[in-house]
């Protein structure tokens, strides 16, 4: 599997000389996506139950579990831990870009916001998928990187507020109108049905199991890439730093290879958590 | 005069001379010389044999052999006598049987539910096959897996009926008022359900559940559905189709709660429907050790009332109280939630329709554009990668 070779070679000696690494991700993103993933796993492992609850595997989960009030009682458990990390994480980007007037975090070439950039590297990103054009290069966050943010950002709004309307509905029925209560759960649903499907399958293809990452893409939990792997997927990041003379500065350790095999195998338990409900998700979603 | 107003002295003393009379033709003493043996049998191996201490106790031990054994005038008396005819005493009870499921003289003899005739004992007798607390396994003889109620195709109901709270207060607690059989379906009248006279018809179970559950057909009959079987209306549930007819199970338990949506939803599809689009349902079929509320939990169980009716407890103005029950702080704002929405319906609830509608389209655009673009992105990938592999060394290639 010439795919495989990508991920082996990783922090093998090259022809040349030593491999350099460089800083993607601090230890704290890290631990954000760490958190992020985990609950997401859990509220969808347990959203789905009660989503599909007419399905075979749902009642049969449900029933191991011990009922839905286990099933709730974690799903609840899930969603203030992610509430309490995105509330942490909207505090940190204030900090660092009202506060603290770090630049970049609004706009520029490492914010997360999008701009005009991006929509002309999806076009010529399309272009060059159906061979109209060369590969564009990318900055620090390329367009899909940056629609998987907002795209979570949205969806933990939306999922988020609906989900505790429901939770405390007497106290929201005092500002709500009562159809509200219905719509609710409607938005809930499909929300959650959406991220669920992107992220099980969009996010994991273009993020880990895409030729150039496959089997996944370490540097989430490593926090480092090599130097060839930042030339080729952020060719413009790179081009940047060097002129600027920061390249040095970005400069990473060499993961460990206890940390490297620790981090396949929590992220591959949570790539098949995820494809196995991914399936769970369309057979019940087909045979409804 | 008097004696010819009352006729049953003469009767009774009639009765005593003619016994007497025929005591002395044939003593019972003069059976039993040889009926005594504990061996004895006919030639199909039946004991012929008759306990004289037993027999002597039992309810008909004052009387003579010969008073039912009425073919057998002397001895000795052939080897095949005809059998007794037990309504030569218990005409009513015969006259009952005659037009019952059991009508079948050689299939049911009066034996097979009253046991031998030698050693019967009143109803009231705790020895009886007929004790309250002996009925249910009486009939098992034939009504259960290993009896009649195979060859004939019908239910084996005495394990259901044994599990029941019905069955439970009779076996494990010796309840005498609990339901048995004959509760029921009666004793010697036994009756198909499909016969209008039948205590176990559609029309007349609430009549009958209602005999010990007066209350609860008191508020039935007052409700929407027993108004609807008073008028005839025959496709509104009773009693057993909901709660069963002998499974019976404790409407507090979970295996109820849970079959017992779909008992309403087989004729309130529409409202079953839009039942399960909510969380209620959602949660309920989870089971599990809370509850979420099924139909009756709103509605009412027996007296199911419409909303227009003030008593009922989805008539707008108790909705904050019915709602409390589980909805601790629920207000007016609060109930204007619908329990039965439904978001495919725009003219209904155009703003749910609305809001799916919106949530479906965002669904479908966002995972179709990545879909493609995903798709698009894996071949090309794919492509360049080769290719750089076979400029490369075109070993992998």
């Amino acid at each position: 599997m010439p795919e495989l070779e990508l991920v082996l070679n990783h922090g093998k000696k090259q022809p040349g000389g030593e491999e350099r690494f460089f800083q993607r991700f601090t230890r704290a993103q890290r631990t954000m996506h760490a958190v992020l993933f985990t609950t997401f796993l859990g509220l969808a492992g347990t959203g789905l139950p009660l989503r599909f609850s007419q399905s075979y595997w749902a009642r049969r989960f449900a029933s191991a579990v011990g009922g839905f009030g286990a099933i709730l009682f974690f799903h609840k458990l899930c969603a203030v831990v992610l509430t309490i990390a995105f509330l942490l994480h909207v505090k940190e980007v204030f900090q660092r870009g009202l506060v603290n007037r770090e630049k970049g975090i609004f706009w520029g070439a490492t914010s997360m916001v999008g701009n005009w950039q991006d929509v002309k590297d999806l076009l010529n990103h399309l272009r060059w998928m159906v061979g109209l054009g060369s590969r564009p290069r990318f900055e620090r966050y390329a367009y899909w990187e940056k629609f998987d943010y907002w795209a979570v950002f949205w969806g933990m709004i939306v999922i988020g507020f609906s989900g505790y309307a429901m939770w405390f509905a007497p106290f929201f029925a005092h500002f709500l109108p009562g159809w509200a209560l219905n719509a609710v759960l409607v938005i809930h649903s499909e929300e959650g049905l959406l991220a669920i499907l992107f992220i099980f399958s969009i996010h994991f293809v273009n993020t880990h199991l895409r030729p150039d990452s496959f089997p996944m893409d370490m540097v989430i939990f490593t926090g480092v890439e090599s130097e060839e792997e930042f030339k080729s997927k952020r060719a413009n990041e790179y081009a940047r730093l060097k002129s600027e003379g920061k390249l040095e500065s970005r400069l990473g350790e060499k993961p460990a290879a206890w940390y490297l095999n620790f981090s396949r195998l929590v992220g591959f338990t949570a790539i098949s958590i995820g494809l196995i409900l991914l399936v769970l998700t369309l057979s019940a979603y087909f045979n409804e | 005069m008097k004696l010819i107003s009352d006729p049953r002295p003469a009767i009774y003393l009639c009765a005593l001379l003619l016994s007497s009379a025929l005591a002395r033709s044939q003593a019972n003493s003069d059976c039993l010389a040889c009926h005594s043996d504990a061996s004895m049998q006919d030639a199909s191996g039946h004991s012929l044999s008759v306990d004289e201490h037993k027999f002597g106790g039992s309810t008909h031990g004052s009387l003579q052999c010969v008073n039912c054994h009425q073919a057998i005038k002397g001895y000795p008396h052939p080897d095949k006598v005809t059998p007794v005819k037990c309504d030569a005493c218990h005409a009513d009870e015969a006259k009952g049987l005659t037009t019952s499921v059991h009508s079948n003289a050689a299939e049911h003899p009066c034996t097979s539910c009253h046991g031998d005739a030698h050693t019967i004992y009143p109803k009231t007798d705790a020895r009886s096959a007929v004790y309250p607390l002996n009925i249910p396994r009486t009939c098992s003889a034939c009504h259960s897996n290993n009896g009649m109620a195979g060859k004939h195709g019908l239910a084996s109901v005495y394990p259901t009926y044994l599990d029941s709270i019905h069955g439970f207060a009779l076996s494990n607690e010796g309840l005498l008022v609990a339901a048995n059989c004959q509760s029921c379906h009666g004793s010697h009248h036994i009756l198909s359900r499909k016969d209008p006279l039948s205590p176990t018809n559609k029309a007349n179970v609430p009549k009958t559940c209602g005999s010990c559950h007066a209350g609860i057909t008191e508020n039935y009959l007052g409700g929407v559905h027993g108004k609807a079987i008073a008028a005839g209306k025959m496709n509104a549930p009773v009693c057993s189709d909901c709660h069963t007819a002998h499974a019976i199970l404790q409407p507090t338990e979970a295996a109820f709660r849970s079959q017992s949506t779909p008992i309403c939803g087989s004729c309130h599809k529409d409202k079953f429907s839009t039942y399960r689009d909510t969380f209620h349902s959602q949660l309920g079929a989870l089971g599990g050790y809370v509850e979420t509320a099924r139909c009756w939990d709103c509605h009412g169980a027996h007296d199911v009332l419409p909303a227009s009716d003030p008593h009922s407890p989805i008539a707008p103005a108790n909705l904050v109280k019915t709602c409390g029950r589980c909805h601790a702080g629920a207000n007016a704002s609060f109930v204007k939630y619908q329990p039965h929405a439904n978001a495919r319906n725009r003219k209904l609830n155009p703003a749910l329709y609305f809001i799916r509608t919106f949530m479906n389209l965002l669904l479908a655009s966002v995972l179709t554009f990545f879909m493609i673009h995903t798709i698009l992105w894996l071949i090309r990938s794919r492509v360049d990668q080769v290719k750089r592999k076979a400029a490369e060394g075109g070993k992998h290639a």
